[in-house]
């Protein structure tokens, strides 16, 4: 019963700060605010015992991402004189567009229904030597594959990063 | 156990490990005075008490008594959560450092760790993270230059160094096979210390416990020569006790993971053969941990008044061109040696 009322308040924090990021002006509290959604997600990773995803979720995303994002809103040094004025049109256009795609979700929403879990849940699926034995048994070829692909991205990163080839 | 003697016991565990953080910092204000004083040849603070002894509460009455400035122009709220942030990492990494083996009283055992996470090793590794924050508000809210670019020098080291912390704590995982603090230090009994079995890894764990503690010889952040006061320029007050009292917070914390990841521990060789007794054992363990933590941060307090600070471009160099491939080394080496059966028989087969 308990684990109930802490999912509904970490959705509502998730859910309240997630708006925050949207509507605050300064985007280094907007930064903020999403640490704190990033932190309200690990909180139910934990309340679905997977301590290890809440770890490396907060390590990584709010502890490495966030970071460089902070850094690069820090050295922008955004304000309002520098702010680029959008026209009435666009501003038109992107709320018809939005409008739109809320009609389409709530249609293909409308006859959704709640499906109960196939397999009963395993509270030690979460655990660290679970998730090893099957990101390195059943997904081992998708692990790997990521990893090439994180690969790909650092070597472009770097050659983007330098000024001139030799 | 009842639930009232666990909620009991757990709060004068938390309390007592709070209380002997903040001691051991404010006497590591101290003992840096001296120590710089002895590598000088001076004699160092000894006007407060015998010896100056009474040197740090004269310090914290002065920081409280300073008068509060935030300036004008700056962010109030951020500029307030800057040190606090800085405050509230460094104080929750001790909740997974075992601070001995289990105490026996009227048949109930009551560990000396405030919680043993099956993933301590990540979650101390996630607060470490968390740290650069408290640093990078409290130099942006600051609306200052020297401030900014002190918290923008602080958090890119910072994560620098991290990667190669990382790259050095997944060896020792390797080796030591479990996340958990307890049963790393567990593992560590006799001479089994992990030093022996990582010692390129303890080097480099070290190295980047500097880094991230922001001291010398990588106190760029911080460095006066050219940032003024580099991220707390603009702070007064106890705000500013707050920043340069967590930094002393971290030596300390930094110093028990050290002696619990790779010294022992609580671990004392030999110990067990003229104590028996596992309550005696269990007291004698904390001593020996305090013993080495006390070494640790003399050996910080050494480093500072003996190495000069790195220029910064040496300071990236050293992280991303030395460590991270050394630590990825080490990796690879700890690996092959591991699975040193399974290679041997693929090459003779």
């Amino acid at each position: 019963m308990i684990t109930q009322y802490i999912f509904y308040f970490l959705s509502f924090l998730a859910i309240m700060f997630g708006l925050m990021v949207v509507l605050s002006k300064n985007p280094i509290h907007s930064v903020l605010y999403l640490v704190l959604t990033f932190f309200a997600i690990a909180g139910h990773y934990v309340l679905l015992n997977a301590q290890f995803l809440a770890a490396v979720h907060i390590i990584v995303y709010a502890g490495a991402i966030m970071v460089l994002f902070l850094f690069v809103i820090m050295l922008l040094n955004l304000n309002k004189e520098t702010e680029p004025h959008k026209n009435v049109w666009l501003k038109l256009s992107a709320a018809v567009a939005a409008g739109l795609l809320l009609v389409v979700m709530v249609g293909s929403l409308k006859n959704a229904e709640m499906i109960a879990a196939t397999n009963a849940f395993d509270p030690s699926v979460g655990l660290i030597e679970n998730l090893g034995k099957t990101l390195f048994g059943e997904f081992l070829l998708p692990f790997e594959v990521a990893s090439l692909l994180l690969l790909g991205a650092m070597v472009g990163a770097v050659l983007l990063g330098k000024k001139s080839i030799k | 156990m009842a639930f009232t003697t666990y909620f009991i016991y757990k709060a004068i565990l938390v309390l007592a490990v709070f209380a002997i953080t903040l001691l051991v910092a404010t006497y590591s204000t101290y003992a840096e005075r001296k120590i710089a004083a002895f590598l000088q040849d001076r004699v160092g603070p000894d006007r407060a008490g015998p010896f100056g002894i009474l040197q740090p509460l004269a310090d914290a009455v002065k920081m409280f008594m300073k008068e509060e400035m935030i300036p004008s122009v700056s962010n109030k709220w951020l500029f307030i959560l800057g040190p606090s942030l800085a405050m509230l990492t460094a104080c929750l990494t001790g909740v997974v450092i075992p601070w001995g083996k289990s105490l026996f009283i009227d048949g109930q055992e009551f560990s000396l760790q405030i919680t043993d996470l099956n993933i301590g090793v990540l979650y101390l590794f996630s607060v470490v993270s968390m740290g650069v924050y408290g640093i990078m508000i409290g130099g942006w809210a600051s609306n200052n230059k020297y401030s900014l670019l002190g918290g923008i020098r602080a958090s890119s080291q910072m994560i620098s160094y991290e990667v190669a912390m990382g790259l050095s704590i997944i060896a020792l995982v390797m080796t030591t096979g479990t996340l958990s603090m307890k049963e790393i230090a567990a593992q560590q009994h006799g001479w089994h210390w992990n030093v022996l079995v990582q010692p390129l890894g303890c080097l480099i764990f070290i190295i980047c416990a500097f880094a991230e503690t922001n001291r010398a010889p990588f106190d760029l952040p911080e460095c006066e020569t050219e940032l003024v006061g580099g991220y707390h320029t603009e702070y007064s007050s106890m705000k500013l006790g707050f920043f340069l009292f967590a930094e002393y917070i971290n030596m300390f914390i930094s110093s028990a993971v050290i002696s619990t990841f790779y010294f022992g521990g609580y671990n004392m060789p030999f110990i067990g053969r003229w104590v028996h007794d596992p309550n005696m054992l269990a007291i004698l363990g904390v001593v020996f941990l305090f013993v080495k933590i006390s070494f640790f941060i003399f050996f910080f307090m050494w480093v500072r008044w003996t190495l000069p600070r790195f220029r910064y471009d040496q300071l990236m160099n050293l992280g991303w061109k030395i460590l991270i491939p050394l630590s990825i080394l080490n990796i690879v080496i700890t690996g092959a040696v591991s699975m040193r059966v399974e290679i041997l028989e693929f090459f003779t087969k």
